[in-house]
């Protein structure tokens, strides 16, 4: 029962953790068509900053209470702004080229981990925590690491949040239609461009307090984290349909659940082999995806 | 500038995957009631007005009221005044119908006019709340036009709003346009002469994505002959219209 | 080289061989490629030093070794390209066939101890099937799609080789291949000139085989499913078969490639399984040029050489003494030829074989961007 347990919890922050990469990715497929292979670097970026921040180099914040928070932030605001720069350097200008735009972000998710090692080194670093999200707690007899809810917790805002944002304001309004119809969006004198801009600047927030807490749930960040991810957070949009948040989230849990009690119960690593499987697996049969956008 | 045509469209040529679609259109929109854009399937009637819009890669000369557009991005040239009722509706069907009203606003002098849309269309008023991918052809079609009413336009551009409706919803929508273009001036792409007669004063003809004619509409639907040439209409514009009312 | 220019050196070939040897210049640009192999097949042979090129003699061991694998990489760029610049294709899964060509081969002599002959055959088939098993399933799917379930596949792959099951793959470590077993000239590092023409007849045949194809009937149906699609079926023909055709001949080139790959370093490691393989391959290929006749190999032979000395000069002294702005950059080649990368697809659509054209349209003068030449290499590299 313990184990069930301590497996379930550490799946529900893995897929929480797999949502804060998924959701982003997938509004910005969903929205521009982009399968944005710079995500896990924006994940990354996230992790360093907070990392960085957390390890007593920006004033005021620190590996405890109040000061991790703020390297939270900090982490989380550095992660946003390199998704703007992202979207407005990279991305837009190559507007009318949607496959160079792949291979544009292709290209920042090589060159961005690179970096991170040339700067911190390719080896893993040593992630500071607040000693109360360090610990465990009792569940049903199982000792469950606290790591595991905050990251659950986070996700379920950001979850609230975007449901909020896409269904009550103006701007996730554009988004939401954006998805179906670009080209009528702009045909009703909307400027579509601050949609991409604003959906980069989402995901890359969302993504980067990703890394900042999953080097909570890891212990350690290291340069190629991020991407190592990205192949999960694939699988989990096109299981949860392109532009759906709340698809993402119920796929999140479930591929985080199943990778979990699969790698437990049968051979060390199946379970990673049954996810991506499933992706295959998935796309084959509903090529479209869930929500149709995908061709 | 008050003079002269509101839209003057000269040699617009549209350019898809090395495909020239349009040769150069000349076409003018009059600053007063409905000016219909006619042609056979594939004359290039569609494009033109994507064409217009920025909808597609076009080159020549797009003057709204003086003001040359050609360079400008869709939204842009949206922004100077135009409502737009494509030709598969372009409605969102994921949204709500208030939803899909929502995002035609645009911020204007007096505020979207909801009273005049709901006034026109009592049933989206009701079905404010239901999605709009649910509802039947007409009632998107009243979507999509009330889109183009909720807003203080110059002109209104609606490609077939007739199209796959039923004759009784056909009716309706004729005199809704008919109502707004008392109004605003409305450029109708139409393939139902029933309704470019009763509605249209004047008319440009498209043929293999040139203009072949423009004038008053009575005048080329009153000749037999030239209709003929010009539309592939069999046995007269009025059999042919009945005809195509039958269809619908 | 854009395909404007292909054309015409096609012409010119012809016409030369009807008329009498005249022209120079016509000469060289028909007989360049021969005259650049001699002068590759000559290499192991001379003591040419080509400081900063190359670390030692052109014909010493370590030399020949870094030119062979650009030669491979060049081959296997030029044998992804049959599917992305060739076919539209945009495949995340291609290292899946070069390891299984690497993997199959090793496993079959260790394991079984078969003879290299017959465990190089059965390796490269193992690869063909497993492209022609994947292929005809991935196909099934259309645009972003496919590339995720490629990309799906061969991540599985990666995920198997890296779990070592039963022992076969050596985890993280991959395994060595059996000298013993090998053929005697190709092992050790007085072979490596042997290893190195392996290479460059491997890069050969690859150039031949795919100059072939596109110019095969079947080739330029590929040409109109990358243009078009809908307009291939149009005139009744299935675009499937076809594709799946250029997936299994890019496998097949890919899973021999892995085989001399496993000859050239003397083992399979499990890098050459990750995606990060495949994106490499994508970097050299719209780095050189993709969907022309040299681009690809360019990209491959300059990114795996920029690789190298890269890495080389990110040890020496000369770099650690800069200060840490010009430094951490410097010392990171996949920095860079990210950073290439993206200034590439973003300033030259086209890659590195459109550099020429470029150049000279440049030199003709300001004729305003709507001359022949340009508009049409325009429209080619803006196509999705």
């Amino acid at each position: 029962m313990s184990t069930v347990v301590l497996l379930t919890m550490t799946g529900l922050g893995l897929g929480a953790l797999y949502f804060l990469i998924a959701s982003g990715l997938s509004l910005i497929f969903g929205l521009m068509d982009v399968l944005n292979f710079a995500h896990g670097a924006l994940l990354s970026i996230g992790a360093y900053g907070t990392w960085w921040a957390a390890s007593g180099h920006l004033p005021g914040a620190g590996p405890g209470g109040a000061g991790f928070v703020l390297a939270v932030l900090f982490g989380t605001a550095v992660g946003t702004a390199a998704a703007v720069l992202l979207e407005l350097a990279v991305v837009r200008p190559l507007y009318t080229r949607p496959r160079e735009q792949v291979l544009a972000t292709v290209g920042v998710g090589l060159a961005v981990p690179a970096l991170l090692s040339g700067i911190w080194g390719s080896d893993a670093r040593t992630f500071p925590g607040p000693k109360a999200l360090s610990g465990t707690f009792g569940l049903f007899g199982a000792q469950v690491p606290v790591n595991r809810l905050v990251l659950v917790a986070a996700a379920l805002v950001v979850l609230v949040a975007l449901r909020l944002f896409l269904g009550r304001t103006r701007h996730g309004l554009v988004v939401r239609a954006g998805v179906e119809d670009r080209a009528m969006v702009t045909a009703l004198g909307i400027d579509v461009r601050k949609a991409f801009t604003l959906v980069f600047a989402i995901g890359g927030c969302v993504a980067a307090l990703g890394g900042a807490l999953g080097g909570l749930y890891f212990g350690s960040v290291d340069p190629r984290q991020g991407t190592s991810l990205l192949i999960f957070a694939f699988v989990v949009v096109v299981t949860g349909g392109m532009g759906s948040v709340s698809g993402a989230a119920v796929a999140s849990v479930v591929i985080g659940l199943v990778q979990q009690f699969a790698n437990y119960y049968t051979a060390a690593g199946l379970g990673d082999l049954a996810v991506v499987v499933l992706l295959a697996a998935l796309l084959l049969v509903r090529p479209r995806g869930l929500t149709g956008r995908l061709a | 500038m008050t003079t002269g045509p509101l839209l003057a469209v000269r040699d617009l040529r549209v350019l898809i995957g090395g495909r020239h679609i349009l040769h150069g259109v000349d076409l003018d929109v009059a600053r007063h009631g409905v000016t219909a854009l006619l042609g056979r399937n594939g004359a290039g009637k569609t494009t033109t007005v994507r064409g217009v819009l920025g909808l597609v890669p076009r080159t020549g000369s797009v003057r709204l009221d003086g003001e040359e557009t050609v360079s400008l991005p869709t939204h842009t040239v949206v922004r100077l005044g135009i409502g737009y009722a494509p030709e598969d509706r372009g409605i969102f069907a994921g949204l709500t119908v208030a939803e899909n009203l929502r995002l035609a606003e645009r911020r204007g002098a007096d505020g979207p006019a909801y009273g005049l849309v709901h006034e026109l269309f009592p049933e989206l008023k009701r079905r404010e709340r239901q999605l709009a991918g649910t509802l039947s052809g007409g009632q998107q079609q009243m979507v999509a036009i009330g889109r183009t009413l909720l807003n203080g336009n110059r002109l209104i551009i609606a490609d077939e709003p007739t199209k796959g409706l039923a004759p009784k919803v056909v009716t309706e929508v004729a005199q809704v346009l008919e109502r707004a273009a008392e109004a605003v001036p409305v450029l109708l792409v139409e393939q139902n002469l029933a309704v470019v007669r009763r509605l249209a004063e004047h008319c440009a003809v498209l043929a293999d994505g040139r203009t072949a004619h423009q004038g008053p509409a009575a005048e080329l639907l009153g000749d037999a002959e030239t209709a003929r040439r010009l539309l592939g209409v069999g046995h007269g514009p009025v059999t042919r219209a009945s005809s195509v009312e039958a269809d619908s | 080289m854009s395909t404007a220019t292909e054309t015409h050196q096609r012409t010119g070939e012809d016409r030369t061989a009807a008329r009498a040897p005249g022209n120079t210049a016509r000469l060289l640009r028909r007989w360049w490629p021969a005259a650049a192999l001699l002068v590759l097949a000559l290499a192991p042979f001379s003591a040419l030093p080509l400081p900063g090129l190359l670390d030692g003699p052109l014909g010493s061991p370590g030399s020949l070794q870094l030119l062979a694998t650009c030669l491979l990489f060049g081959a296997l760029a030029t044998g992804y390209d049959l599917l992305l610049g060739r076919t539209g294709l945009l495949s995340f899964g291609h290292a899946l066939y070069f390891a299984a060509g690497s993997y199959a081969t090793n496993t079959l002599l260790l394991e079984a101890g078969l003879p290299f002959a017959v465990s190089a055959l059965l390796g490269v088939c193992c690869g063909i099937v497993l492209a022609l098993v994947l292929g005809s399933v991935s196909l099934r799917v259309t645009g972003i799609g496919f590339s995720m379930v490629t990309l799906a596949f061969a991540q599985a792959g990666s995920i198997l080789v890296s779990r070592n099951p039963g022992g076969l793959t050596g985890g993280e470590e991959g395994r060595a291949a059996p000298a013993e077993l090998l053929p005697s000239g190709l092992v050790g590092i007085e072979n490596t000139a042997n290893l190195y023409w392996l290479a460059l007849a491997y890069l050969v045949l690859t150039l031949a085989v795919v100059h072939r194809a596109v110019n095969s009937p079947t080739g330029r149906v590929w040409e109109g499913i990358k243009e078009n699609e809908r307009r291939v079926e149009v005139l009744g023909l299935k675009p499937y078969g076809f594709k799946l055709t250029a997936f299994v001949l890019a496998g097949a080139l890919a899973a021999l490639g892995g085989l001399v790959h496993l000859l050239l370093t003397g083992g399979s490691t499990p890098q050459t399984t990750t995606s990060d393989f495949t994106l490499s391959l994508l970097v050299m290929v719209v780095l050189g040029g993709s969907g022309t006749r040299w681009g690809p190999m360019a990209g491959g032979i300059l990114y795996t050489w920029a690789d190298h000395r890269l890495g080389d000069l990110a040890g020496s002294g000369a770099v650690a003494e800069l200060p840490a702005v010009l430094r951490v950059p410097l010392s990171q080649p996949l920095f860079l030829l990210g950073v290439l990368f993206v200034a590439v697809v973003h300033l030259l659509p086209g890659g590195l074989a459109r550099l020429p054209s470029r150049l000279a349209a440049a030199r003709r003068g300001p004729a305003g961007p709507e001359t022949p030449a340009k508009s049409k290499s325009r429209k080619e590299n803006g196509r999705p």
